[in-house]
């Protein structure tokens, strides 16, 4: 089958947007039953401040063959057609998408499942970073799933193929780095702990859409 | 014996075959708040041969101290890959401090 096992895996230099249209074809085939996306958009607000945009950067060579492990990972555990998996670096205005991953499969269990493991993985050990810039100052964000992966990677294992992850077991939210944010002007409310509190937990990305597109689901009827 | 080496060093005739290495040169990069702890994007790094990636770390340490700070939540990276500390590195390799990332 021409479309089978293709797999995309793109980082887009700085003001390149994110093409959604592209990948949605180019995970499409007629073989495919299901297509499911998920897209990473900039979120206005993280902990009551305003949030400006994001600015994301990688070690890109190693941010591609990671991503590339993890697609392979994922064919490992799901029976896929295409995956296509792209992050854009540089400034993403608020609204606008920094990731999108896109699966195709012959039914829709596969693509979502996979779908919600790549964004998963690539959260948890692709090199890639995003500093989040308020009106009156400026934070590097810290991944949960990398806190929680940290001693793995730190052994030189990068590849995480099981599918059965186990619930994350109460891991404490906060990142270990000290002082890493600038606020020029702390408003003077009631904060407990202003320079640590924004660590870990996937703050800003956030809003992620996850969108189904089913055709012809031949074993579950349609829709 | 003429050379007067730490034991690690003398082992190095047996892999660089007629030139003796008692050190070698690798490239390290800092990348996010690495980058703004040590104010570079990357710099060259002499070590002894048969270094591990954790000895460059520690030297690293040394030269940058302010990179602590991040010392027990980063990784390392050894030619595009996660790598134990206990790796050891080689001649002309590209060492990543990564610091906890936040892709997505």
């Amino acid at each position: 089958m021409a479309n089978k096992d293709r797999t995309l895996v793109e980082i887009l230099e700085e003001h390149n947007l994110i093409d959604v249209v592209k990948y949605m074809n180019f995970v499409g085939s007629p073989q495919a039953g299901a297509v499911a996306t998920f897209s990473g958009t900039t979120r206005d607000t993280f902990e009551g401040k305003t949030v400006l945009e994001l600015r994301y950067e990688a070690y890109v060579p190693m941010a591609i063959k990671q991503m590339k492990t993890i697609c392979e990972s994922a064919r490992s555990s799901w029976d896929l057609i295409s995956i296509a998996v792209a992050h854009r670096l540089g400034p993403v205005p608020v609204g606008e998408i920094s990731v999108f991953v896109a699966v195709s499969s012959v039914h829709r269990a596969d693509s979502l499942e996979a779908c919600r493991f790549l964004i998963d993985e690539l959260k948890a050990s692709v090199p890639i970073w995003k500093k989040e810039v308020y009106t009156n100052g400026e934070v590097w964000k810290e991944n949960s799933e990398f806190l929680q992966r940290r001693l793995e990677l730190g052994n030189g294992n990068g590849s995480h193929s099981c599918r059965k992850r186990l619930v994350e077991e109460g891991q404490h939210r906060k990142g270990c780095c000290g002082v890493k944010v600038r606020i020029d002007e702390v408003p003077v409310v009631d904060d407990k702990s202003p320079r640590t509190s924004s660590c870990g937990g996937d703050p800003s990305l956030a809003m992620g859409k996850t969108i189904v597109a089913e055709n012809r689901e031949e074993e579950d009827g349609v829709g | 014996m003429e050379r007067q080496m730490e034991p690690e060093m003398e082992t190095s005739t047996a892999s660089s075959g007629d030139k003796v290495l008692s050190s070698i040169s690798i490239k390290v990069l800092f990348f996010a708040r690495a980058r703004d702890l040590t104010g570079l994007s990357e710099t060259p790094l002499v070590v002894p041969y048969g270094s591990t990636a954790n000895y460059c770390l520690e030297a690293l340490i040394s030269k940058f101290p302010r990179l602590e700070e991040i010392h027990h939540c980063m990784v390392l990276a050894l030619n595009e890959e996660y790598a134990a500390g206990s790796s050891t590195v080689k001649d002309n390799d590209e060492l990543a401090i990564i610091p906890p990332i936040s892709g997505g």
